[in-house]
């Protein structure tokens, strides 16, 4: 069940000596499997369950290719990516390359490891060794695969026991707008019993070349530690976006996800979060706004596997022109994982006619004594609010958008980082005030 | 005599069915008329009308409003040009707080009359003031705009939007429904501290009970669509004694 592509042999010869870890008897084992995989699997059909809704066969019609060379990139084109002035760690990747003269780090307190993944597989190979694809999810062999062949780099965290990170780690993931281009990154986030951090993934572009993004991070949180994650993808017009986050949570730990996508032809979040532990948490927040011919693929899935652990999501998507969404959210509460609690919420807001929003909530219960509650809406906007608001003196382009933004802001006031939240109204207000130009000048025609 | 709004031969459908037949009413400024009528018989389809609700619509007849076309003019000009509709059914709106709307409505509404923005302090005192005189919670300004609100909060919530706005002309849609005697009170002192001769009030409600507190110059009645019977204050009382059938029966009678 794959769509056709053409073969990535060729470029895997080519590049397999300058990519991470070449020198690496392991690394270069797994990539030469993962290749074998992405060879024999290639990329899903929209006839697997878990794709039913995201047609990948415009990714066959091109051979996507990491870049060896580095693309120069001023600070001063990083400007409208950053959050503020507030002071955080920065690590830039460009194209899927390393920019260290882009990542200024501050001083880190002891019981941090923060690098390049590539400088971490040079530095301690074997705490990887048995870390690395360990928490994946066996729903997306193609990509994972092809994460692993041409993994270029990505960031790794690791915090020892008890380590609190005072400033967020911003990863910024720029693509310069090469056509045709892959970036291939891996993230590994490891935190020891008792630490905190909070890590702000931004996906971005600077053109609109048709390439595509491949992206997995991975995310182990052992007892009592937590971790507030931030995926903003804002990829080109052209872009194609397909990211995993996978989670492993022990006992007590929290974890929080905000995923907010506002850019991307083709944009597909998986979302995996294994609740390992008794009075684990997770809450899982997104907000995704979606135009033109815009295809955003939320694809979540939790596995209570202990008693006593909660989890909690709340997505919501606003859709204008033919814009689609598919939400799925699978949870599944193992024997004996008693005491659970889980809600999901899933609601979208149309704005056309022809946007298309699907939801897919799949429930397993195994176990009796569990609490699992399910909202699901798709609607347009409320026309006796719209009309409550205009007989108030709002004219409609002013009502319209306060709705909009309303609907839009509490999953951002779900948010614990002031800088990103402000940042991200922003990003709101302007994809509003396009839409209000768009609206404008459809009535002058 | 200042007319401020006049009604002529109003004929109002709704997703095609026919609601309102023919309403002929005049309103001078400094009046307090008062529409009273059984359910269903179209009187917040006329409330919503006046408003602008663009889901109605008018057949034939006209209305004009200090002398303009109010057919021509959108809802949210019509709210800048003084026109005011206490909602039957407050719509709640998640994420929009109370204050703000409230600030931005009297904006807009003050740019109309040509009067600057009123600045953080003013604004604050006067909203205080209204909400003490409204006696709501404080705390009602900084949630989201009617949600979550009891029946009764969302009435007051109307009021002092009325209060804050000062509309030439107010129309108040059963605001006195599910209100206890106290709220009632509350809500008509409310009302009446907008009195004068420059505003009318039209009041829609069911009961004679809100016209114990604010007293009408006028009462008239619609039944089925039209305005069967129009009088003084005294014509309430006798609504309230005798109900409403033997004017239904006219109404029909007179259906052609
Ligand atoms: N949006 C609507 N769609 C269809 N019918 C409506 C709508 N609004 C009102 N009506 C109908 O119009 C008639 C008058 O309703 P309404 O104006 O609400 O009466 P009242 O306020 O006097 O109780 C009723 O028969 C009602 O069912
Ligand atoms: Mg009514």
């Amino acid at each position: 069940m794959s769509i056709p592509q053409p073969s990535y042999q060729g470029i895997f010869q080519r590049l397999q000596q300058h990519l991470p870890g070449a020198g690496i008897a392991w690394m270069s084992q797994m990539r030469d499997s993962a290749l074998a995989t992405l060879q024999q699997q290639g990329f899903p059909d929209t006839r697997m369950e878990a794709w039913k809704y995201t047609d990948l066969r415009s990714l066959g019609r091109h051979l996507f290719t990491p870049t060896t060379a580095n693309r120069e990139i001023s600070t001063a084109q990083l400007e409208p990516w950053l959050f503020d002035q507030e002071p955080m760690h920065r690590l830039v990747f460009v194209d899927g390359r390393f920019a260290p003269q882009l990542s200024p780090l501050h001083a880190l307190s002891g019981g941090v490891t923060l690098t390049s993944l590539a400088a971490a597989l040079e530095r301690h190979p074997a705490e990887l060794e048995h870390r690395l694809g360990r928490t994946l999810d066996t729903q997306r062999p193609g990509f994972n695969a092809m994460n692993t062949a041409f993994l270029q780099d990505g960031a790794y965290l690791k915090l020892e026991r008890q380590t609190v990170l005072d400033l967020p780690v911003h990863l910024l993931f720029i693509s310069s707008g090469q056509t045709e281009h892959m970036a291939t990154l891996r993230n590994v986030i490891m935190a020891a019993p008792g630490s905190a951090v909070t890590v702000i993934e931004s996906w971005v572009a600077l053109g609109d070349a048709t390439c595509l993004s491949n992206t997995i991070t991975e995310i182990m949180l052992e007892d009592n530690a937590s971790l507030e994650h931030y995926k903003v993808v804002q990829e080109g017009d052209s872009a194609t976006h397909i990211g995993d986050t996978s989670v492993y949570q022990q006992a007590d730990s929290r974890f929080t996800s905000h995923s907010i996508t506002l850019g991307g032809r083709l944009v597909r979040n998986d979302l995996d979060v294994c609740l390992d532990g008794h009075g684990a948490e997770c809450a899982l927040n997104g907000l995704t706004l979606t135009r033109g011919r815009q295809h955003v693929d939320n694809h979540t899935r939790i596995d209570h596997q202990q008693s006593h652990a909660s989890s909690r999501e709340y997505y919501k998507g606003i859709l204008d022109d033919r814009s689609r969404t598919v939400f799925s959210g699978r949870i599944k509460v193992h024997p004996g994982a008693q005491k659970t609690t889980a809600q999901q919420n899933n609601h979208s807001l149309l704005l056309s006619a022809d946007a298309e929003a699907d939801a897919r909530p799949q429930f397993e219960i195994y176990a009796d004594d569990v609490q699992c509650t399910h909202g699901c809406t798709v609607g347009e906007l409320d026309a006796d609010a719209l009309f409550y608001l205009r007989s108030r003196a709002l004219d409609r382009e002013s009502a319209r958008n306060l709705l909009v933004y309303a609907f839009a802001a509490d999953v951002l006031e779900r948010m614990q980082q002031q800088p990103v939240r402000h940042y991200l109204e922003q990003q709101l207000a302007r994809h509003l005030s396009g839409a209000t130009a768009r609206l404008q000048s459809a009535a002058w025609h | 005599m200042n007319t401020l709004l006049r009604i002529k031969n109003l004929h109002v459908s709704v997703e095609g069915k026919a609601i309102l037949h023919g309403i002929d009413l005049s309103i001078n400024a400094g009046e307090v008329h008062a529409i009273m009528g059984p359910n269903g018989s179209g009187k917040s389809t006329f409330a919503q009308v006046l408003a602008g609700r663009e889901q109605f619509e008018v057949l034939q007849g006209s209305i004009h409003y200090a002398g303009e076309n109010l057919l021509t003019l959108s809802p949210e000009k019509r709210a800048r040009a003084g026109i005011f509709l206490a909602f039957q059914y407050p719509v709640e709106i998640p994420g929009v707080s109370n204050v703000y709307l409230l600030k931005t409505a009297l904006n807009a509404i003050r740019k109309q009359r040509g009067e600057a923005e009123l600045d953080a302090m003013d604004f604050l005192e006067r909203v205080k003031q209204h909400t003490a005189m409204m006696q709501m919670d404080e705390e009602l300004l900084y949630r989201s705009v009617n949600a979550g609100f009891s029946g009764g909060e969302k009435k007051r919530n109307e009021i002092l939007q009325l209060l804050m706005l000062e509309p030439r002309l107010a129309i108040l849609d059963e605001t006195d429904s599910g209100l206890d005697i106290d709220a009632l009170q509350v809500v008509a002192n409310g009302v009446n501290s907008l009195r004068d001769d420059t505003r009318a009030f039209l009041l829609v409600t069911h009961y004679q009970r809100l016209l114990d507190y604010i007293r009408p110059d006028f009462v008239h009645v619609l039944a089925a669509g039209r305005l069967v019977k129009s009088g003084g204050p005294e014509l309430a009382l006798e609504l309230e004694q005798r109900g409403y059938s033997w004017l239904k029966e006219a109404a029909v009678a007179a259906t052609p």
